[in-house]
């Protein structure tokens, strides 16, 4: 009870919080759902294969912690944060 | 490594038919970024290439031609590497309009050559379906065949080439490996591809579920992750020490654009004049003598000069962006770029920068976006080139003291100096901060950067690439250059005094100088700078050679009689608005000429010149008026 609380605020009521791909630790794997992009740049990032159901890994990063290294599909692409912040992945 | 052979048997085209002989065969090149098209396109064309823009557009593309045995040349079309063909950006507007037919300049293609990384088939062979859908006669080329089987991948091109509908070879193109098929290809009949049925284009899931399927269904087997570049990255993208390479790369870079080519330079430049000492002795006194030595030797030459720098900055960026280093140094510099409103890749053409701005403007080309592209020419030409310096150390030495400043660490000129590249580079921070907030606004600018695997460049695809950029140099600016340094000439030498050449004060040039003084004479100029500003839009370091002329100190090995003459003739405030004007003023005719090139019009060259011309006044006038 306190717990959910506590968590209100953020947490939908079914489920943990979502988490973007922003959120992976370095080496950490998830699985895509959805691009919260305009629609020109949604259509460029699926072209490289960002497409949803697809496991990406995070890989390096610049000094600074961004743009980041996400690998995907065999392939490394740089990304900023504000981009991959809203790259929404599956709920575990 | 060399089992690219395997690419001879990786055909399925069968003998050509008696090949028609028609006037002209265009087959345009096609494929993602990053994918080795352009090397295919070197190797199948050589030297025999040009490089042209889209009229209107910043897209350039190059034509070729092919030797294709026992037939006619084939003509190839380069087109801008793009993922899909839905015409969104540029690039994409521009291959789309190409290959149906719709640009006239260029025609229709008769065939299509799609070149596709095979160590990541899953993702561009997505690709094939709006090429396909064409329906021109196309040759698949699966390329970086030696990669994908080095890295325990297979691929069975048959099998593709039946699910395509189309025939499929394997090549390497950078060894030029498994390319008997193309030129069998480009001078064979070429059938008309099997139809087969496609995806709608629209729908990039279902495309690239249609290209799994396909993959899957040609035994294709996904090569391992690429070790070498993963280790690599481990250091080279490490917190601490990719830092550390990436500075070390930075200074190497800055340390070949300043040591590294002055001897190239100076060599050069004696070579220059001597040469023309030498045809000057052989031609007949009077005003084609002057003409041909003062004007177009001497003006050229004074552009030329900077060819053997161009070259070595180009060798550094042909290295890093061939081995793939470039985009992790894109990467590194991204987070500081992004402050002032840039991306990580202009750091290095803005680092070109600093030896001169046309090498740095002909190296936006890595950058994909448009506006950001724009954005880094337009600031490009404020970072302190080297045409500046000699302009710079003449103004210091005649009026800076040479005292301490700030305690011993450093003395008053040079902090001078460095307050001049300072001045320099805050210009252009804001400039393009103003721009990407205004004019150049982008959509929320997505920055996506692939990382491709590191390679060892090879020497022929670097040396092609010099060559192509020293032609460019040369051939495009050199026309402009060649012009303004006759029309400069004439503005010193009409009219002619005796027969002769007109002395310069005399001259059109010299009556211009005192007709622009008014407009100068608030910044603290006088009618000899005003002369100085006239014929250094030549190249910024032309001023010191015709104040050296005006003052009477011509022909003098080191100028310390011409500082004098200037500290006598001119305040300081004068003398510090100089400075400044030089900072920022466009000062550059071969400058101009590349970014008319590069952006496809006068327009930007236009904007650039008056705004940096006008910031240029603004700031020397303040900067006179504070001092006096």
């Amino acid at each position: 009870m306190q717990l959910s609380f506590k968590n209100g605020h953020r947490t939908p009521l079914r489920g943990p919080r979502r988490r973007t791909l922003a959120d992976l630790e370095q080496n950490q794997e998830g699985v895509l759902s959805s691009l919260e992009l305009p629609d020109d740049f949604a259509h460029r990032l699926m072209e490289l294969g960002f497409i949803p159901g697809i496991r990406v890994l995070a890989s390096h990063s610049a000094p600074g912690g961004d743009p980041r290294v996400f690998r995907v599909d065999g392939t490394e692409i740089a990304l900023r944060s504000e981009t991959a912040r809203r790259i929404w992945l599956e709920t575990a | 490594m060399s089992e690219c052979h395997s690419g001879a048997r990786g055909t399925a085209i069968s003998s050509p038919p008696p090949a028609v002989a028609t006037q002209r065969r265009l087959v345009a090149i096609v494929g993602p970024p990053n994918c080795g098209k352009s090397t295919l396109f070197n190797r199948l064309t050589g030297l025999r290439q040009k490089v042209a823009n889209f009229p209107g557009v910043t897209v350039e593309y190059r034509l070729g031609k092919a030797k294709v045995h026992g037939h006619h040349d084939v003509d190839l079309i380069d087109l801008p590497g793009t993922y899909s063909l839905l015409p969104r950006s540029e690039d994409e507007q521009v291959s789309y309009d190409v290959l149906h037919g719709n640009l006239k300049e260029v025609g229709k293609p008769d065939a299509v050559l799609l070149i596709l990384d095979s160590t990541n088939l899953n993702r561009h062979l997505s690709l094939a379906v709006p090429i396909l859908s064409l329906g021109l006669p196309t040759l698949v080329l699966l390329n970086m065949i030696d990669d994908l089987h080095g890295r325990g991948g297979e691929v069975d091109a048959e099998k593709l080439a039946t699910q395509l509908g189309s025939p499929v070879a394997l090549i390497c193109a950078t060894k030029g490996e498994g390319l008997g098929s193309v030129t069998r290809f480009l001078s064979g009949g070429i059938a008309v591809p099997k139809p087969v049925e496609l995806p709608v284009l629209q729908d990039v899931p279902k495309c690239r579920q249609w290209a799994r399927q396909v993959v899957s269904k040609s035994s294709y087997q996904s090569p391992e992750p690429p070790l070498w570049t993963r280790r690599l990255d481990k250091v080279l993208l490490h917190p601490v020490w990719g830092a550390v390479v990436f500075a070390i790369v930075v200074v190497a870079v800055f340390q070949t654009i300043f040591s590294g080519a002055r001897p190239l330079m100076n060599g050069l430049a004696a070579l220059i004049a001597k040469s023309g000492h030498w045809l000057g002795a052989r031609l007949p006194e009077g005003w084609l003598h002057s003409l041909l030595i003062d004007g177009v030797w001497s003006g050229v030459g004074s552009v030329v000069v900077f060819l053997p720098q161009i070259l070595l900055l180009f060798l550094f960026i042909a290295i890093l962006e061939d081995s793939g280093y470039l985009a992790r140094a894109a990467l590194i510099a991204d987070r500081t770029m992004a402050k002032v409103g840039l991306q990580g890749k202009s750091f290095i053409p803005l680092l070109s920068a600093y030896a001169c701005a046309v090498p740095a403007i002909m190296a936006t080309r890595t950058i994909e976006n448009k506006r950001d592209r724009i954005a880094t020419i337009l600031v490009a030409p404020f970072m302190t080139c080297s045409a500046r310096l000699p302009v710079y150390t003449l103004i210091i030495a005649a009026f800076i003291p040479d005292r301490p400043f700030l305690g011993s660490i450093l003395r008053l000129q040079a902090a001078t100096m460095l307050g001049l590249y300072v001045l320099g580079f805050v210009a252009a921070v804001i400039t393009a901060r103003v721009l990407k907030s205004s004019i150049l606004k982008s959509e929320r600018a997505p920055f996506v950067l692939e990382m491709p695997p590191y390679r060892w460049p090879t020497l022929e695809s670097i040396g092609l690439r010099l060559w192509d950029r020293a032609m460019a140099f040369l051939k495009r600016a050199g026309t402009v250059i060649l012009g303004v340094s006759i029309v400069l000439w004439a503005l010193a030498s009409v009219p002619p005094v005796n027969g002769k050449a007109a002395p310069i004060e005399q001259s059109l040039a010299g009556t211009l100088g005192r007709t622009i003084e008014p407009v100068i004479r608030p910044l603290g100029f006088n009618w000899k700078i005003g002369v100085g500003l006239i014929t250094s839009l030549a190249a910024r370091e032309v001023i010191v050679g015709t104040l050296g002329t005006l003052y009477g100190m011509e022909g003098k090995e080191d100028n310390r009689d011409l500082q004098q003459a200037l500290h006598k003739d001119l305040t300081l405030g004068g003398a510090v608005a100089l400075l400044v004007f030089f900072a920022f003023a466009m000062q550059c005719m071969s400058t101009l000429a590349v970014v008319r090139r590069e952006t496809g019009g006068w327009k930007w060259p236009a904007i650039q010149f008056s705004y940096m011309t006008i910031l240029a006044y603004v700031c020397a006038f303040a900067a006179n008026q504070l001092l006096s």
